[in-house]
């Protein structure tokens, strides 16, 4: 097998033990299931679930992530004192991570979604979109913690700055946007707005999802936007590109400076 | 055997290392000592390649260590504080080493003699310190290394394990293999070490046979010797 495979491998078999992506994979489990039984309409019941998802998995994603790196820091020295190739450790030990986290939020979601999805009325390309969506960003953001990991050596300041970057992109971004469009109102903000969307992946994530839910109402300003400037049938597929972009670039950055670092 | 040759290193405006030569010949065993924050550590990760170095070339055997690390095939390491993926049991650690370098000669004298096989199903996160430090030198000899790297050794080892494992680097040395070891306790180096290398400052102050530090600073044993060393770069 492959160095890639073989530290895959260890990093799958090490968290698929760990109780804390037990008990993530379980949150989401508990919540979809609760959703269904309890969320009414098919539609309000992915609404709901997309909510949750859009908080959770890059809080989760980039918490539990950083806190990983550091935790395995002897280890990564271990095998980078073995004869093997930097770029290989570094495929490997970031697809340890992201794929376990990746499995649990689909684990989590997808039990449910196949006990309960055929027999209620909820719309299956939102929730295949909503799951695709939730995958590409824990990719994501598994490699965005991967690279403030490595460039904070200090446990406390990495953890403020990965919490920082899920502020920033999760709340910061939509109180930005709100302000922006109340002062800037009377000018066109159309390609800003685009701009801006496509420079947070977790907006992405969510006019992707609703533009596969009859919810105009909900797409926010810069869904509104995105549908208009692009029509109903590009719309997703531009969005999907640039989320599964945003699933690729972060990893190269922590690549280069995985390569570039000293231990 | 491994040659350092005017190796330099800082981190930001802090210089690590300040150029430094040494060469490791084969079949003896080198003490590495110095006071906390004088380099060793960084001078054992600059010879793993964990660290590149700003000056200065490591070679090995006459060849030049490149960046690819094809030349830690024959370096076995012990870290100074191991940590394993916590939930892997131990039987998987080794597992895992083995497979990611096939057809290696395999030595796991060391895994029986401390043990090991007995905790070979226990999560490497519930062993205790000394536990690990037993899992990470096992691994360093796992596959009969030319050169090895032990960082600390015998900080977290009892009794028993430490004697096993001078026994074990008696019979490396005797097989003709280099040994570095790093360590405080200078007791534990002295019954073993041939030559001393004395980091100050990022600085090699002394490196040369123990004969030759004890007699240059008129004690007969390592700890005032070494102490003699330190209050000569006081009083200089």
């Amino acid at each position: 097998m492959s160095t890639v495979t073989l530290v895959l491998r260890a990093g799958v078999r090490d968290l698929a033990r760990s109780r804390w992506l037990l008990a993530y994979a379980a949150g989401f489990w508990v919540v979809t299931e609760a959703l269904f039984l309890f969320g009414g309409t098919g539609p309000q019941v992915v609404l709901s679930l997309l909510n949750a998802m859009l908080l959770v998995v890059p809080l989760v994603a980039l918490v539990f992530g950083t806190a990983h790196v550091h935790a395995s820091r002897e280890f990564t020295e271990l095998l980078l004192a073995q004869p093997l190739s930097r770029r290989a450790v570094f495929l490997g030990l970031y697809l340890g991570l992201a794929l376990p986290m990746t499995g649990a939020f689909l684990g989590g979601i997808g039990l449910p979604l196949l006990l309960h999805g055929a027999a209620s009325d909820a719309p299956r390309l939102a929730l295949l979109l909503l799951a695709t969506a939730g995958a590409l960003l824990t990719l994501a953001f598994a490699a965005v913690a991967m690279l403030i990991a490595h460039g904070v050596d200090d446990r406390l300041r990495a953890m403020a700055r990965a919490i920082g970057v899920w502020f920033a992109l999760t709340i910061a971004y939509d109180g930005a946007i709100i302000a922006a469009v109340s002062a800037f109102g009377d000018w066109p903000l159309e390609r800003p707005m685009l701009l801006a969307m496509l420079g947070n992946p977790v907006d992405l994530a969510r006019v992707l999802v609703l533009t596969a839910l009859d919810a105009t109402a909900l797409l926010g300003y810069t869904g509104a936007v995105f549908r208009r400037l692009l029509g109903t049938p590009l719309g997703p597929a531009v969005a999907l590109l640039a989320l599964s972009a945003w699933a690729v670039v972060p990893v190269l950055f922590a690549r280069r400076r995985f390569l570039r670092r000293d231990f | 055997m491994m040659t350092l040759d005017g190796i330099r290193k800082a981190y930001g405006a802090r210089t690590v290392l300040a150029g430094v030569s040494l060469s490791l010949a084969p079949g003896r065993i080198v003490a590495l000592v110095g006071p906390n924050g004088s380099g060793k550590t960084t001078l054992i990760k600059l010879l793993l390649g964990l660290a590149r170095p700003d000056a200065g070339r490591l070679v090995l055997d006459g060849v030049p260590c490149d960046a690819d690390g094809a030349y830690r095939a024959r370096i076995g390491y012990a870290p100074q504080a191991p940590r394993y993926p916590e939930h892997l049991a131990v039987g998987e650690v080794f597992a895992m080493l083995r497979a990611l370098r096939p057809g290696a000669p395999v030595d796991e004298a060391l895994v029986d003699d401390f043990g090991l096989r007995g905790e070979w199903a226990t999560p490497v996160g519930t062993l205790s310190g000394g536990w690990r430090q037993k899992v990470a030198i096992a691994c360093a000899f796992l596959f009969a290394p030319d050169l090895l790297i032990l960082d600390e050794p015998t900080a977290g080892l009892d009794p028993i394990a430490s004697g096993l494992l001078k026994s074990h680097l008696r019979a490396a040395r005797a097989a003709g293999r280099t040994i570095l070891i790093s360590s405080h306790i200078l007791v534990e180096l002295e019954e073993l070490a041939d030559d001393v290398a004395f980091l100050c400052d990022g600085q090699l102050r002394f490196a040369g046979p123990v004969d030759t530090l004890l007699r240059e600073t008129g004690t007969r044993r390592l700890e005032p010797a070494v102490a003699a060393l330190l209050r000569g770069l006081r009083i200089a």
